[in-house]
């Protein structure tokens, strides 16, 4: 197997091993639309990293924290219902990203490696932020595991017993953000999104825990980015895309299968 | 009438929310082993007044205190948790109570009548199984006030008597401090000691039946909400059909309906 294959299949993997758990998150709270308007704005995130000359993983993860605080803030102004700020907001950063892109002329960037991401092209360097990276979403996440949990179900009853929500749901937000920055030269940014949902989608099929439910996402994640790798390696199709469209197979084929008696 | 111990004590408070005046000059002390019942009309403020309780609101003006260190158990209007979570009765109850053991989790759902709902998923509970089951969450905190914002939200007639039964026996049992919000004025007189009668302000408040019978609560529930008190205080011996009428040899519409669309 050659080298760049066995960098993308441990890129992928340590992808999938966060997007199942935190996936479970978004799908649970829907936030499937956010997700997406955070993955949206990394594009302005690359764009700002290039003009400061700064790391890009982390320019993308400073934009997307920031965002996500100004559409809470946005929220609760109530000017206009939640998905049509959304709406606005993803493709307003991802145009505004692309302008700015534009305009950055003694740069040429190859805007599809950012917008789909490439697999294939993974650097020992980025495998270093998604296992970092992926460390303290882990990390996180076991920390926060019941606290995350309890807002979810309801957090007014999480605040009267006791739980820093607010706090929490930053703390989420910065997840996501965080797995937005290190996925991106993976997956790309208009594709990082179905890694959160499509595993966690279909692992509620065989879940009767949360706790099951992260850890099958997780596994059905796995699943997904090896047999997107081989597919693209043995049919010569991109590979992010080849990635979705396993997890989207695995979807498929749990949700036809006949109901399990015992799941509820 | 004995004197217990205040848990929490408001003076004079109010909330607005923007320009909007939702609670006005509140002053109100919830004790131990004491049923407060709070009633209103929609729009009344109940359920802010509840969230300045538990401390989710701060008052615009006015005080809050609490006895220091109160364990308060809650019982939220309605959860909706989203079904793409699996999610079974036991991990919902022990999310509120990390260390409860296997004892405590079934002693305590035993106590709310859903023994047999401890490995159910969560998503196919009746309103009734739901209101139990939260009811047990809340108890699992050992609470020294337990505050239930409307505790017999969609469970029928029936189901509500038993509840309001429940309740009773837990404050019996627990002698704790409670403080529910309901609309079922009729069911809850005979389970309550104190009635607080809201609308923005504190219009009345007292024992049950001094409150039904006074001028502001007959004005701001009229005249008919007002009767079925005075039909709830005496012995039936009969049941009304919607209209009033007496029905004979009609066991099974309860007193309680009648009183509802009286």
């Amino acid at each position: 197997m050659p080298d760049f294959l066995l960098l993308a299949l441990f890129g992928g993997l340590g992808v999938a091993a966060i997007t199942g758990p935190l996936g479970a998150f978004v799908v649970w709270r829907r936030m499937a639309y956010f997700g997406d308007t955070l993955a949206h704005s990394a594009l302005m995130g690359v764009a700002l990293g290039f003009l400061f000359s700064i790391n890009l993983n982390l320019a993308v993860m400073v934009c997307c924290v920031l965002l996500s605080i100004l559409l809470v803030a946005l929220q609760k102004q109530h000017w206009v219902a939640t998905d049509t700020l959304l709406g606005i907001m993803a493709h307003s950063a991802l145009s505004i990203g692309l302008v700015a892109v534009s305009l950055l002329d003694h740069i040429r960037i190859d805007l599809m490696e950012y917008l789909f991401g490439d697999l294939l092209a993974i650097a020992p360097t980025d495998l270093l932020w998604v296992y970092g990276g992926g460390s303290v979403v882990l990390i996180l996440l076991w920390r926060l595991w019941n606290p995350l949990l309890a807002i979810t179900i309801n957090e007014e009853l999480a605040r009267v017993e006791g739980v820093p929500v607010t706090r929490v749901r930053l703390l989420l937000m910065l997840m996501i953000a965080i797995v937005i920055a290190v996925a991106m030269k993976l997956v790309g940014i208009l594709l990082i999104t179905s890694l959160l949902i499509i595993p966690a989608a279909a692992a509620r099929k065989l879940s009767t825990t949360p706790e099951q439910m992260a850890c099958i996402a997780s596994a059905l994640g796995m699943l997904s980015v090896t047999g997107g790798i081989w597919a693209s390696w043995t049919f010569d199709t991109p590979a992010g895309p080849s990635v979705v469209v396993t997890s989207l197979l695995v979807f498929l084929i749990l949700y036809t299968l006949p109901a399990r008696r015992s799941s509820s | 009438m004995p004197i217990h111990p205040d848990l929490v004590r408001l003076e004079q408070v109010s909330v607005r929310f923007g320009r909007q005046e939702t609670l006005k000059n509140i002053s109100l002390s919830l004790h131990d082993n004491c049923i407060t019942t709070l009633i209103g009309p929609n729009g009344a403020g109940k359920t802010t007044l509840v969230r300045v309780v538990l401390g989710l609101i701060k008052p615009t003006s006015g005080n809050l205190w609490c006895t220091p260190g109160l364990k308060v158990g809650y019982m939220p209007q309605k959860l909706q948790i989203d079904k793409t979570m699996p999610l079974t009765v036991k991990r919902f109850l022990t999310l509120g109570a990390q260390n409860a053991s296997a004892a405590v989790l079934e002693k305590t759902l035993d106590q709310v009548g859903a023994q047999h709902l401890l490995m159910h998923s969560f998503h196919d509970l009746s309103g009734g199984e739901t209101q139990r089951v939260m009811l047990a969450r809340a108890l699992l905190r050992d609470p020294k006030l337990l505050v239930l914002d409307e505790p017999v939200q969609g469970v029928d007639v029936n189901g509500q008597t038993e509840l309001y039964a429940l309740i009773t026996a837990i404050r019996e049992q627990r002698k704790c401090g409670i403080l529910m919000i309901s609309h079922d004025l009729h069911l809850v007189m005979s389970s309550t000691d104190h009635v607080i009668c809201l609308n923005q302000h504190v219009c009345c408040s007292g024992h049950p039946a001094r409150v039904s019978n006074d001028p502001s609560f007959i004005e701001l529930f009229g005249r008919s909400q007002a009767d079925a008190f005075a039909l709830y205080n005496h012995q039936h011996d009969h049941c009304h059909d919607t209209h009033g009428e007496v029905i004979i040899d009609h066991p099974s519409l309860s007193e309680k309906e009648v009183t509802t669309r009286a």
